[in-house]
Protein backbone atom coordinates (compact mmCIF):
# COMPACT_ATOMS: atom_id res chain seq x y z
CA UNK A 1 0.00 0.00 0.00
CA UNK A 2 1.33 3.40 -0.99
CA UNK A 3 -0.11 6.73 0.16
CA UNK A 4 -0.13 9.76 -2.13
CA UNK A 5 -0.89 13.31 -0.99
CA UNK A 6 -1.96 16.12 -3.27
CA UNK A 7 -2.04 19.69 -2.02
CA UNK A 8 -4.36 22.48 -3.13
CA UNK A 9 -5.16 25.97 -1.96
CA UNK A 10 -8.36 27.95 -1.89
CA UNK A 11 -9.56 31.14 -0.26
CA UNK A 12 -12.99 31.59 1.23
CA UNK A 13 -14.88 33.57 3.84
CA UNK A 14 -17.21 32.44 6.59
CA UNK A 15 -18.67 33.27 9.98
CA UNK A 16 -19.88 31.14 12.86
CA UNK A 17 -23.44 31.53 14.12
CA UNK A 18 -26.00 29.11 15.47
CA UNK A 19 -29.56 30.50 15.43
CA UNK A 20 -30.44 28.16 18.34
CA UNK A 21 -28.16 30.22 20.60
CA UNK A 22 -28.86 33.73 21.88
CA UNK A 23 -26.73 36.57 20.41
CA UNK A 24 -24.76 36.64 23.69
CA UNK A 25 -24.11 32.88 23.57
CA UNK A 26 -23.02 33.14 19.94
CA UNK A 27 -20.59 35.92 20.78
CA UNK A 28 -19.23 34.12 23.84
CA UNK A 29 -18.81 30.79 22.04
CA UNK A 30 -17.57 31.96 18.68
CA UNK A 31 -15.86 35.24 19.61
CA UNK A 32 -14.66 37.29 16.65
CA UNK A 33 -15.74 34.50 14.28
CA UNK A 34 -19.34 35.51 15.01
CA UNK A 35 -19.06 38.79 13.04
CA UNK A 36 -21.94 38.41 10.51
CA UNK A 37 -20.02 40.15 7.74
CA UNK A 38 -17.61 37.24 7.74
CA UNK A 39 -13.85 37.00 7.51
CA UNK A 40 -11.57 35.02 5.25
CA UNK A 41 -8.82 32.44 5.24
CA UNK A 42 -6.34 31.03 2.78
CA UNK A 43 -7.03 27.35 3.23
CA UNK A 44 -4.52 24.65 2.36
CA UNK A 45 -6.03 21.28 1.55
CA UNK A 46 -4.08 18.02 1.57
CA UNK A 47 -5.87 15.01 0.12
CA UNK A 48 -4.24 11.64 0.79
CA UNK A 49 -5.26 8.59 -1.23
CA UNK A 50 -3.99 5.04 -0.87
CA UNK A 51 -3.73 2.01 -3.07
CA UNK A 52 -1.49 -0.62 -4.55
CA UNK A 53 1.00 0.51 -7.20
CA UNK A 54 -0.23 -0.52 -10.66
CA UNK A 55 2.53 -2.69 -12.16
CA UNK A 56 2.05 -1.24 -15.66
CA UNK A 57 1.82 2.48 -14.89
CA UNK A 58 3.77 2.56 -11.63
CA UNK A 59 1.00 4.81 -10.27
CA UNK A 60 -1.24 4.52 -7.22
CA UNK A 61 -3.59 6.95 -8.93
CA UNK A 62 -3.51 8.98 -12.12
CA UNK A 63 -2.59 12.36 -10.68
CA UNK A 64 -4.18 14.15 -13.61
CA UNK A 65 -7.54 12.54 -12.80
CA UNK A 66 -7.14 13.30 -9.10
CA UNK A 67 -6.42 16.96 -9.90
CA UNK A 68 -9.48 17.14 -12.16
CA UNK A 69 -11.78 15.59 -9.53
CA UNK A 70 -10.36 17.90 -6.87
CA UNK A 71 -10.91 20.95 -9.07
CA UNK A 72 -14.43 19.96 -10.16
CA UNK A 73 -15.82 18.57 -6.89
CA UNK A 74 -14.14 20.82 -4.35
CA UNK A 75 -12.15 23.84 -5.47
CA UNK A 76 -14.63 25.21 -8.00
CA UNK A 77 -17.35 25.10 -5.31
CA UNK A 78 -15.36 26.62 -2.44
CA UNK A 79 -12.71 28.95 -3.87
CA UNK A 80 -13.52 32.65 -3.49
CA UNK A 81 -16.92 31.89 -1.97
CA UNK A 82 -18.70 33.06 1.16
CA UNK A 83 -19.25 29.59 2.59
CA UNK A 84 -22.36 30.40 4.65
CA UNK A 85 -24.15 31.93 1.68
CA UNK A 86 -22.88 30.08 -1.35
CA UNK A 87 -22.30 26.47 -0.28
CA UNK A 88 -25.64 24.71 0.34
CA UNK A 89 -24.63 22.55 3.34
CA UNK A 90 -23.46 25.62 5.23
CA UNK A 91 -26.85 27.28 5.08
CA UNK A 92 -27.48 25.18 8.20
CA UNK A 93 -24.21 23.58 9.33
CA UNK A 94 -21.57 25.91 10.77
CA UNK A 95 -18.60 26.19 8.37
CA UNK A 96 -15.95 25.34 10.96
CA UNK A 97 -12.72 23.70 9.80
CA UNK A 98 -14.06 20.40 11.20
CA UNK A 99 -17.29 20.57 9.17
CA UNK A 100 -15.48 21.81 6.07
CA UNK A 101 -13.03 18.87 6.20
CA UNK A 102 -15.97 16.43 6.53
CA UNK A 103 -17.80 18.13 3.66
CA UNK A 104 -14.73 17.89 1.40
CA UNK A 105 -14.44 14.16 2.23
CA UNK A 106 -18.11 13.66 1.33
CA UNK A 107 -17.69 15.48 -1.99
CA UNK A 108 -14.53 13.56 -2.97
CA UNK A 109 -15.06 10.05 -1.63
CA UNK A 110 -17.79 8.94 -4.09
CA UNK A 111 -15.96 10.43 -7.07
CA UNK A 112 -12.60 8.75 -6.67
CA UNK A 113 -12.51 5.75 -8.95
CA UNK A 114 -9.13 4.08 -8.57
CA UNK A 115 -7.44 4.93 -5.31
CA UNK A 116 -9.25 5.02 -1.99
CA UNK A 117 -9.48 8.24 -0.02
CA UNK A 118 -7.43 7.96 3.18
CA UNK A 119 -7.38 11.38 4.75
CA UNK A 120 -8.51 14.95 4.24
CA UNK A 121 -6.29 17.45 6.03
CA UNK A 122 -7.45 21.05 5.97
CA UNK A 123 -5.35 23.95 7.24
CA UNK A 124 -7.35 27.04 8.15
CA UNK A 125 -4.09 28.79 9.09
CA UNK A 126 -0.56 27.38 9.42
CA UNK A 127 -1.29 26.97 13.15
CA UNK A 128 -4.63 25.16 12.93
CA UNK A 129 -5.67 22.14 10.92
CA UNK A 130 -8.20 19.31 11.00
CA UNK A 131 -7.81 15.71 9.84
CA UNK A 132 -10.78 13.56 8.81
CA UNK A 133 -10.48 9.86 7.97
CA UNK A 134 -14.16 9.11 7.26
CA UNK A 135 -14.71 7.76 10.76
CA UNK A 136 -18.27 7.78 12.11
CA UNK B 1 -18.33 12.09 13.09
CA UNK B 2 -14.87 11.81 14.53
CA UNK B 3 -12.25 14.36 13.52
CA UNK B 4 -8.80 15.38 14.70
CA UNK B 5 -7.85 18.97 15.36
CA UNK B 6 -4.25 20.11 15.56
CA UNK B 7 -3.13 23.41 16.98
CA UNK B 8 0.42 24.75 16.85
CA UNK B 9 2.22 26.66 19.63
CA UNK B 10 5.72 28.07 20.08
CA UNK B 11 7.93 28.31 23.14
CA UNK B 12 11.64 28.80 23.79
CA UNK B 13 13.65 27.07 26.49
CA UNK B 14 17.19 26.00 27.31
CA UNK B 15 18.58 22.65 28.39
CA UNK B 16 21.73 20.65 28.87
CA UNK B 17 21.93 16.98 28.06
CA UNK B 18 23.91 15.24 30.78
CA UNK B 19 23.24 11.92 32.44
CA UNK B 20 24.62 11.04 35.89
CA UNK B 21 24.70 7.43 34.65
CA UNK B 22 27.63 8.29 32.38
CA UNK B 23 31.17 9.49 33.15
CA UNK B 24 32.13 13.00 31.99
CA UNK B 25 33.87 11.62 28.93
CA UNK B 26 30.91 9.34 28.12
CA UNK B 27 28.55 12.32 28.44
CA UNK B 28 30.68 14.27 25.99
CA UNK B 29 30.77 11.32 23.61
CA UNK B 30 27.00 10.66 23.77
CA UNK B 31 25.65 14.21 23.82
CA UNK B 32 28.41 16.15 22.02
CA UNK B 33 27.78 19.91 22.00
CA UNK B 34 24.51 19.38 23.90
CA UNK B 35 26.63 18.44 26.93
CA UNK B 36 28.15 21.97 27.17
CA UNK B 37 27.84 22.75 30.93
CA UNK B 38 26.14 26.11 30.41
CA UNK B 39 23.32 24.72 28.29
CA UNK B 40 21.83 26.07 25.10
CA UNK B 41 18.35 26.95 23.84
CA UNK B 42 15.81 26.07 21.21
CA UNK B 43 12.65 27.51 19.73
CA UNK B 44 10.30 24.58 20.19
CA UNK B 45 7.19 24.13 18.09
CA UNK B 46 4.49 22.11 19.79
CA UNK B 47 1.60 20.58 17.84
CA UNK B 48 -1.28 19.35 19.97
CA UNK B 49 -3.78 16.99 18.33
CA UNK B 50 -7.12 16.35 20.02
CA UNK B 51 -9.76 13.94 18.78
CA UNK B 52 -13.50 13.81 19.24
CA UNK B 53 -16.94 13.90 17.75
CA UNK B 54 -17.83 17.14 15.98
CA UNK B 55 -20.57 18.75 18.06
CA UNK B 56 -23.68 19.29 15.94
CA UNK B 57 -24.48 22.64 17.55
CA UNK B 58 -21.04 24.25 17.42
CA UNK B 59 -19.44 22.38 14.52
CA UNK B 60 -16.39 21.92 16.73
CA UNK B 61 -14.52 19.14 18.53
CA UNK B 62 -13.82 21.48 21.44
CA UNK B 63 -13.75 25.15 22.25
CA UNK B 64 -10.46 26.47 20.84
CA UNK B 65 -10.26 29.23 23.43
CA UNK B 66 -10.39 26.60 26.19
CA UNK B 67 -7.67 24.55 24.47
CA UNK B 68 -5.48 27.62 23.99
CA UNK B 69 -5.98 28.67 27.61
CA UNK B 70 -5.11 25.18 28.87
CA UNK B 71 -1.94 24.92 26.75
CA UNK B 72 -0.86 28.44 27.74
CA UNK B 73 -1.34 27.78 31.45
CA UNK B 74 -0.01 24.23 31.62
CA UNK B 75 2.79 24.32 29.06
CA UNK B 76 3.79 27.70 27.66
CA UNK B 77 3.86 29.52 31.01
CA UNK B 78 5.60 26.64 32.80
CA UNK B 79 8.19 25.76 30.16
CA UNK B 80 8.57 28.93 28.07
CA UNK B 81 11.80 30.87 28.77
CA UNK B 82 12.91 28.36 31.40
CA UNK B 83 15.98 26.18 31.82
CA UNK B 84 14.40 22.72 31.54
CA UNK B 85 16.99 21.01 33.76
CA UNK B 86 15.89 23.23 36.66
CA UNK B 87 12.22 22.19 36.43
CA UNK B 88 10.77 19.39 38.60
CA UNK B 89 10.03 16.91 35.75
CA UNK B 90 13.72 16.91 34.87
CA UNK B 91 15.14 16.57 38.38
CA UNK B 92 15.83 12.90 37.55
CA UNK B 93 15.41 12.76 33.78
CA UNK B 94 17.56 14.16 30.97
CA UNK B 95 15.57 16.92 29.20
CA UNK B 96 15.89 15.41 25.74
CA UNK B 97 13.05 16.23 23.39
CA UNK B 98 11.95 12.58 23.72
CA UNK B 99 11.50 12.99 27.49
CA UNK B 100 9.96 16.44 27.04
CA UNK B 101 7.44 14.97 24.58
CA UNK B 102 6.39 12.28 27.06
CA UNK B 103 6.05 14.87 29.84
CA UNK B 104 4.01 17.26 27.68
CA UNK B 105 1.72 14.41 26.60
CA UNK B 106 1.18 13.50 30.27
CA UNK B 107 0.27 17.11 31.10
CA UNK B 108 -1.93 17.70 28.05
CA UNK B 109 -3.84 14.44 28.46
CA UNK B 110 -5.57 16.16 31.41
CA UNK B 111 -7.34 18.58 29.03
CA UNK B 112 -10.96 17.95 30.00
CA UNK B 113 -12.86 19.00 26.86
CA UNK B 114 -11.43 16.53 24.29
CA UNK B 115 -9.24 13.43 24.07
CA UNK B 116 -5.55 14.04 23.44
CA UNK B 117 -4.53 12.00 20.39
CA UNK B 118 -0.85 12.88 20.12
CA UNK B 119 1.69 15.62 20.34
CA UNK B 120 4.43 16.55 17.93
CA UNK B 121 7.40 18.54 19.13
CA UNK B 122 9.93 20.19 16.85
CA UNK B 123 13.22 20.95 18.57
CA UNK B 124 14.59 22.58 15.42
CA UNK B 125 13.35 22.66 11.85
CA UNK B 126 15.34 19.47 11.31
CA UNK B 127 14.31 17.40 14.36
CA UNK B 128 10.81 16.46 15.37
CA UNK B 129 9.33 13.95 17.79
CA UNK B 130 5.84 12.49 18.03
CA UNK B 131 4.22 10.74 20.98
CA UNK B 132 0.72 9.28 21.24
CA UNK B 133 0.91 7.97 24.79
CA UNK B 134 2.64 4.79 23.61
CA UNK B 135 0.16 4.06 20.80
CA UNK B 136 1.13 3.62 17.16
CA UNK B 137 0.68 6.75 15.06
CA UNK B 138 -2.25 7.12 12.72
CA UNK B 139 -0.67 7.89 9.36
Amino acid sequence: MVYLTRKAEFSASHFYHNPEFTPEENRRLFGKCNNPNGHGHNYTLEVTVKGEVDPRSGFVVDLKQLKQVLEREVLSLLDHRFLNKEVPEFATAIPTTENLAISIWQKLQPKLEVARLHRVRLYETPDLFVDFYGEP
Amino acid sequence: MKAYLTRRYLFSASHRLHSPEFSDSENRAVYGKCNNPHGHGHNYTLEVTVAGQVDAKTGMICDLVQLDTFVHQEVLERFGHEHLNALPPFADAVPTTENLSVELFRILSRFPQATLEKIRLEETMLNSFEYAGGAELKI
